[in-house]
């Protein structure tokens, strides 16, 4: 099928390629103008503590500081950062300033000046007297009673009809039940069962938030900020500021990456704020510190987990009890802690299954969206559980999880009562590779070749398989407009936002592909809310399955129109008729898309040919995939040396096949790296101890392993020429098939990441 | 302040700078816009430059140390119309994503064509050590640094 198309399944050059490899002016740092003012955010140091006195005055009357804002300053507008759509399922417990500080790096109040250094003078000369207060950091002894309730205040509140205890630090539940679990165990030949816990991380982008407000001449506000949701921020900084939505413009310049942690909205309010205040331009943005200290991180978790099998090897029964650190705020804590479940346990269909997710509030750095949202948390319980059961039950682990995953035809109750923190959408999987994914991941492995276990070093292999999903079903929505130019060219208008992943250059692929033309023909210009079409924003691996499907409408509309005009100009019968390279095909006179734009501008029955469309799933089509990972353990010393990493992924049809790739390569790069070495460290009162990349160690070049990426195509009919997400899956693989490979090699298992040297040899010593 | 003179990209500038204004930020205020700051501590390598032909983070360097010397960014590489065969590389083999890490990574990679013609997996990697890249997990600019090692050769001998 895919044989078929002409810019789809093309390594078109990405459009905005070459402007970033020449060094061009496009991120939001070379966008400010000379006399932007320096925004700075003073911060909590300590994880738990009430304001009892704060004095501004001094900071105030600093020449040179334009504005200063505290508690008592901004309006208390109940909110929550989180970046979603309207209304929110993330709890409101956050204002811009409260008079109360729950997490080292919470804010204390901002400033903006001349220049850094005033700013950070102004930030010295502020006062403020803290009454320190108990601080809780184990999201389970937060969970208990006595424990200190971080969110006392009266207002915190929920805006969706959902389970919200703030007085017992409860930011989030979601329970579901399947059949009969207990009894269903009670009749299982196995039973595995094991608590896996997953630890603190960042998104780490090499571009840190940074957010520039600005006044126009007519009073209005401009922001340009390094968002994944520009659609979000405009309706958040009009909440938070009381200012209305008309007077906000956001436009999203090129980002640099963002990976879950620019969904959230943490420097557009505060900016928007200085800027209206001191009337002057205001560039705010992140230290590497800030990024990882009062930025947002993946949540932590504690997750216990059963799975009850057949002696036959089929699964029966499965059993989840998540908890979920939210930290400080609940941000996603609602979401993240459903899709725990959703994007994990329809893997392996069966007719038990009970599910429950407590979001607990710690003194800690806040939880958000991170890349794998939740299934990252969850999978590494079940996929190395699986492993577990194959040991008992003497079976291949391959064969095990071939006998039970999903299939193309198949649904779960899971999908049903699991959605965004409330009920989901009911569903059967289309298209699913995963047979192949693992079939040929495992021959690029070399799957059940012996592997050398003499002497002090160790090695094994290990496996996981995946699923994410691709879009929310009736609650996303994308848009997208399409318009003719005299040249043949057309302009394409999206809301959806490039964050680096090349969607502009997807979604014009998606739109030339559509009427027919050349990708280089498609002018795409995103995230400009004064300008493009609403979009719901990049987050949930949505943006080609979703924005896509917009493009794909708009783009058949104006083809439509296009193939009106020219029949009319050939008085032919527009059925006839088709596009081609640009060429008007079928009819009696040789006709461009340029020579029908210059009639319907300038000749007769004039009008400008454009379509605006919008699109919402019924459904939420997973990709799939198999990892498979081969370690060498060093049987004295702990350290785990990857030699080789497969990712085989089903993506549906890979509209660009090496942007697809480069999505695969990336996501399981940032997955192995969390798996072996990244981690946050704190001290006894809360403080993050290595906030920087010195030392909290992402992978590079040095570290790599030797990686394996292969794409295998299916069609998903509901996608864009057949196409579902990509972006997310990959990063959630290598806890557990790294696990299941250290297991291999020397027969301890790591249930807590990341598998240091310490805990490795700590397991090996038992 | 300290009176500096450097050239930049083959334009000589004077001024007076601050004795700890880190060259990263000098050059940002004069606008070359390639350079970087994704930490300032020297550990992300988003601010490389070649100082004297020698690639260095130019935050853990101070301006003033820079005084009399000669600063290449990727601007002085190629642009839009005539790329380096480095920038069409990366750009071709979907090397660069978000881009931000982009500039820098390519002037270590030159670094490294120039010390080593046909540089091997492990002498690019080696090379680019220093660079942090979150979005593509370096396949792509390894093979981009290999393919753009050959293009140059073969360019050498035209």
């Amino acid at each position: 099928m895919s044989n078929s198309f002409s810019q789809v399944g093309t390594n078109v050059r990405k459009v905005d390629g070459m402007a970033l490899a020449t060094g061009g002016s496009l991120f939001v740092a070379d966008l400010a103008p000379e006399n932007a003012l320096c925004g700075r955010i003073l911060t909590s140091p300590h994880a738990h503590a009430r304001i009892k006195r704060i004095d501004v005055s001094k900071a105030e009357a600093l020449e040179g500081v334009y504005a200063v804002l505290y508690h008592g300053n901004v309006p208390r507008v109940l909110h929550t950062t989180a970046g979603q759509g309207f209304p929110e399922p993330s709890p409101y417990d956050t204002v811009m300033f409260d008079d109360k500080v729950r997490y080292v790096g919470d804010r204390v109040a901002a400033v903006a000046a001349e220049t850094p250094e005033l700013a950070e003078q102004a930030l010295s000369l502020i006062e403020v007297e803290y009454e320190l207060l108990e601080p809780v950091f184990d999201p389970v002894r937060a969970l208990q009673p006595g424990a200190p309730v971080i969110h006392d205040e009266p207002d915190a509140h929920v805006v969706i009809p959902v389970h919200y205890e703030p007085q017992r630090n409860l930011a989030a539940l979601v329970e579901t039940r399947v059949g009969d679990v207990d009894g269903a165990l009670a009749k299982c030949d196995v039973v595995v069962s094991g608590t896996y816990v997953t630890q603190y991380a960042q998104h780490c982008p090499i571009e840190p938030h940074i957010t520039l407000a600005e006044l126009d001449p007519y009073g209005r506000v401009r922001i340009t900020t390094s968002t994944q949701v520009p659609w979000h921020v405009r309706r958040i900084v009009a909440q938070c500021c009381q200012i209305p939505v008309r007077r906000i413009r956001v436009v999203k310049p090129r980002i640099g990456g963002g990976f879950g942690a620019k969904q959230e909205v943490l420097l557009e309010d505060v900016t928007t704020m200085l800027c209206l205040r001191s009337g002057q331009p205001v560039l705010l943005e992140y230290t590497r510190k800030d990024e990882f200290v009062s930025s947002r991180t993946r949540h932590p978790s504690v997750c216990t987990t059963t799975l009850g099998l057949s002696k036959d090897g089929k699964i029966q029964a499965i059993r989840m009890h998540m908890v979920l650190n939210t930290g400080a705020y609940g941000s996603h804590a609602l979401t993240v802690g459903s899709n725990c479940g959703s994007k994990v346990l329809p893997m392996y269909p069966c007719d038990h299954i009970e599910f429950k997710m407590e979001g607990a509030y710690t003194n800690l750095p806040v939880g958000g969206a991170y890349r794998g949202y939740g299934a990252t948390q969850a999978v590494f319980s079940v996929e190395c559980l699986i492993d577990e059961a194959a040991a008992k039950l003497g079976r291949d682990p391959l064969e095990l999880r071939v006998q039970n995953h999903i299939r193309s035809g198949q649904g779960s109750p899971i999908f049903k009562a699991l959605g965004e923190g409330t009920e989901g959408v009911e569903m059967t999987i289309g298209s699913c590779g995963l047979p192949e994914c693992i079939s040929r991941g495992a021959e690029a492995i070399g799957w059940g070749r012996p592997r050398e276990k003499s002497g002090r070093k160790a090695r094994g292999v290990g496996m996981a398989i995946l699923m994410q999903g691709s879009s929310i079903p009736y609650v996303d929505m994308g848009a997208a407009t399409l318009k003719l130019n005299e040249d043949g060219s057309f302009n394409l208008l999206i809301g959806a936002t490039d964050l680096g992943t090349g969607s502009d250059t997807v979604l014009a692929q998606i739109a030339a592909e559509a009427l027919g033309v050349d990708t280089d023909m498609i002018i795409p210009l995103s995230s400009d809310t004064d300008v493009t079409p609403f979009d719901v924003g990049a987050y949930a691996s949505s943006t080609t399955y979703l924005s896509g499907n917009a493009v794909r409408k708009a783009a058949l509309m104006v083809r439509h129109q296009i193939l009106e005009v020219a029949a009319e100009m050939q008085k032919c019968d527009q059925e006839k008729l088709t596009i081609e390279d640009g060429r008007i095909l079928g009819g009696p006179m040789e006709l461009t898309c340029s020579a029908v734009a210059l009639h319907s501008l300038y000749s007769h029955n004039q009008k400008q040919i454009m379509a605006t469309a919008s699109h919402i799933s019924e459904k939420s089509p997973p990709p799939f995939a198999a990892h498979f990972a081969e370690v060498e353990v060093d049987l004295d010393t702990g350290f785990v040396k990857l030699l080789k990493y497969v990712s085989a992924v089903d993506c549906g049809t890979t509209i660009h096949p090496k942007l697809a790739e480069g999505q695969t390569e990336g996501a399981t790069m940032n997955g192995i790296s969390y798996a072996l070495t990244e981690e946050y460290l704190f001290n006894e009162k809360g403080r993050m101890l290595n906030p920087s990349f010195g030392h909290y160690k992402i992978f590079t070049t040095a570290d790599m392993p030797e990686m394996v990426t292969i794409m295998v195509p299916t069609y998903e009919t509901t996608g864009p020429y057949g196409a579902k997400s990509v972006s997310e899956i990959s990063i959630n693989g290598a806890l557990p098939a790294i696990s299941n490979a250290i297991r291999d090699a020397c027969g301890v298992r790591l249930t807590q990441g990341p598998f240091t040297p310490e805990r490795v040899a700590k397991a090996l010593r038992g | 302040m300290i009176p500096i003179q450097m050239e930049i990209n083959g334009q000589t500038i004077e001024m007076e700078v601050a004795p700890d204004l880190s060259l990263l930020d000098l050059l940002r205020a004069v606008g070359v816009a390639s350079v970087k700051k994704g930490c300032g501590e020297g550990d992300c390598g988003a601010c490389g430059v070649l100082l004297d032909g020698v690639y260095v983070k130019s935050c853990l360097i101070l301006a003033a140390q820079a005084s009399g010397r000669c600063v290449e960014t990727v601007e002085s590489l190629g642009n839009v119309e005539h790329p380096h065969p480095l920038q069409t590389a990366f750009v071709d083999a979907g090397a660069v994503q978000c881009g931000f890490c982009i500039p820098s990574m390519l002037l270590a990679a030159k670094s490294v064509i120039e010390e080593y013609p046909e540089p091997t997996g492990d002498q690019i990697r080696e090379g680019l050590d220093g660079n942090l890249c979150r979005c593509t997990g370096y396949v792509k600019q390894i093979e981009a640094v290999q393919t753009a090692a050959r293009v140059m050769k073969e360019e050498d001998h035209e």
